[in-house]
């Protein structure tokens, strides 16, 4: 019998659902509900087109054509609203059921507002989340705006590099004491702090808005920011609803095993709506980054369709420059545990500093020199034992002489 | 498939293969207007130390994190040769992020750059296995 597949969401998650279905299994039905009215489009791109690093032509994910090639029916403009799990039936926003077979929730995350008093008094404000909040901040810009952007994170911080050069100013506010505080400790934050400084933008941390009156922001530390353009970044939050409102298991994210699947029978779930297993972590954690949206979506598609996939080595891993200053990050870091090492190197232009706990590589921070950080990542993924290795000469340079021959022979000399 | 494979023991550490491979990548005829003064950006780096050499490319990976990583769906499988739209690129770096294998880099213009076996270029085949003085580098099917 022709299987019937369901993916709510159509973002990178999403397609890597569908590719991975298309993988097992080259007949069944694959049904796509997209709130969204684009194709699957690269969303860390919106700033990069804000920059006019990219254009609209570039910026979707697969090529024309990607859906009629994998026989796939797209409901653009619709939402899910609610998932009936006995009957295996989804209901969308225009009142139609929809059986499946096989389903995979894959629908991201969405800005959370905390409450701002006054803030509906701002006329112009904006999130930076999907193409069209970027395309409708593309036209709301001119030469003379002044920028407020509530949050330094990195959704906050991208919005500011595509937006620099065509603003009159940029404030960045946020409650944290540093910026990127998800990704950065105090010091490396203070290193990038200062680049993006360099470049125009001006930064109110340990600050946030207590209320907003028009154009016009008072901070808790009892300073006054007009501006004329809002863009509130402070955080997201997964899209769970649908799975807990079915009586699914769900945490900060929809609750997923390393096959991806949900607490729900034939129900999976892939992408940023999601928590798995963090190995640098040991514990499951939302993990709202595009590499593991694609491949947790491959990995519950090729599951749907009757494969066997695992996806059992994620873990948070960044890259990410602004204005020509390279950083990036991975893994887990422990600086107060006792049983986690540092170690620090610094000079000319760069700082790397590496965490190493349990005999394995467990995260990592480098800002300015990058150069094939890949080697490392893969130390983390692979809980490869630091005594294998060579590990001061590599965290000094990243250099396969630092790994035992036989690696280098697998490595270089077969097919892999 | 033919890749690229090292031999490690043969290997000399003279740096030929990363001079043919920004020669045979820089779209002109003549060596010396192509390199002289310039600084170079091939795909493949000799890495090593006083004892042992060999040098790294792309290993055109049967299942490609860098693919499912890139943010810009710029990176590809073509016949089983992994390949970069640069036109795509917005030269994140998330590709160098995650190769395990330290095979991508950054080009002249910011961009990340990749071994795709001459295949792209004039060559047709790789030039820096044509120009190795020692058959350290070979390609061919394993
Ligand atoms: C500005 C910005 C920059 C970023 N930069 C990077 C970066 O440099 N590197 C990186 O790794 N990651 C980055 N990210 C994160 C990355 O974009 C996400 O991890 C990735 O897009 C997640 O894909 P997804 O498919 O899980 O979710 P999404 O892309 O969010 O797709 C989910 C889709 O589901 C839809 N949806 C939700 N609910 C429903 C419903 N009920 N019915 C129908 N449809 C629904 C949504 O509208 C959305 O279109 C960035 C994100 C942003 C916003
Ligand atoms: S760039 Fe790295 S990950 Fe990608 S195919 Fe080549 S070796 Fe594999
Ligand atoms: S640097 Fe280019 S190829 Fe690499 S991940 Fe970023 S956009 Fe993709």
């Amino acid at each position: 019998m022709m299987k019937r597949y369901v993916v709510i969401g159509n973002g990178v998650a999403a397609a890597g659902c569908i590719e991975g279905i298309r993988a097992v299994d080259g007949k069944g039905s694959i049904t796509v509900i997209s709130e969204e009215s684009h194709p699957v489009y690269c969303r860390p791109l919106i700033s990069y087109y804000l920059e006019g690093k990219t254009e609209l032509g570039k910026i979707g994910y697969r090529e024309n054509g990607f859906y009629e090639k994998n026989g796939v029916k797209v409901i653009y403009g619709k939402k899910a609203v609610k998932i009936d799990a006995d009957a295996h039936t989804v209901l969308t926003d225009e009142g139609k059921t929809i059986k499946y077979d096989s389903m995979c929730v894959a629908t991201g995350s969405s800005p959370f507002l905390p409450k701002f008093e006054g803030i509906e008094s701002v006329p112009k404000r904006f999130s930076f989340m999907t193409l069209d909040d970027a395309l409708a901040l593309d036209e709301a810009v001119t030469r003379e705006s002044k920028v407020l952007i509530v949050g330094a994170g990195l959704i906050g911080l991208k919005c500011a590099e595509g937006l620099n050069g065509r603003v009159a100013s940029i404030t960045v506010c946020d409650l944290a004491d540093r910026i990127l505080s998800s990704i950065f400790d105090v010091e490396t934050a203070a290193v990038m702090q200062k680049h993006i400084e360099k470049n125009g933008i001006s930064f109110m941390l340990s600050d946030t808005v207590e209320r907003f009156d028009g154009g016009r922001a008072y901070m808790k530390s009892g300073a006054i920011v007009d501006f004329d353009i809002l863009v509130t970044a402070v955080g997201v939050r997964a899209n769970t609803s649908l799975v807990s409102e079915a009586g699914g298991t769900v945490g900060r994210g929809i609750s997923v095993e390393d096959d991806m699947k949900t607490s729900l029978p034939d129900i999976y779930a892939a992408g940023d709506c999601t928590e798995g297993m963090d190995i640098s972590l040991g514990k499951k954690r939302v993990l709202a980054l595009l590499p593991n949206a694609y491949m947790q979506g491959k990995c519950a598609g090729e599951n749907m369709a009757g494969g066997s996939a695992r996806y059992s080595n994620a873990i948070p891993m960044n890259s990410i420059g602004f204005f020509g200053l390279h950083a990036m990050t991975a893994g887990s870091y422990f600086p107060d545990d006792q049983e986690c090492a540092v170690y620090k190197y610094g000079g000319d232009g760069y700082i790397k500093k590496f965490f190493v706990k349990n005999g394995v590589l467990c995260g990592y921070i480098l800002i300015g020199d990058v150069d094939k950080a890949g080697i490392y990542t893969s130390l983390i993924r692979e809980r490869t034992p630091v005594d294998s290795v060579d590990l001061k000469l590599l965290m000094e340079h990243p250099t396969f002489s630092a790994f035992s021959q036989s690696t280098r022979r697998k490595n270089f000399g077969g097919v892999i | 498939m033919k890749r690229v494979y090292v031999n490690e023991e043969w290997c000399l550490g003279c740096h030929l293969c990363e001079y043919n491979c920004a020669f045979a990548n820089s779209g002109e005829s003549d060596m010396v207007k192509a390199l002289k003064g310039k600084k170079i950006h091939p795909r493949i780096s000799v890495d090593g130390n006083d004892r042992i050499n060999f040098a790294v490319s792309c290993r055109h990976c049967e299942d490609p994190i860098c693919v499912k990583s890139c943010i810009a769906g710029a990176l590809h499988v073509e016949n089983g040769t992994v390949k970069i739209d640069k036109s795509k690129c917005v030269g994140c770096l998330t590709c160098i992020l995650v190769c395990p294998y330290g095979a991508l880099s950054v080009s002249e213009n910011g961009t990340a750059q990749k071994c795709e076996l001459c295949l792209e270029n004039s060559c047709g085949a790789p030039a820096c296995v044509k120009g190795c003085p020692n058959k350290a580098i070979v390609y061919e099917e394993r």
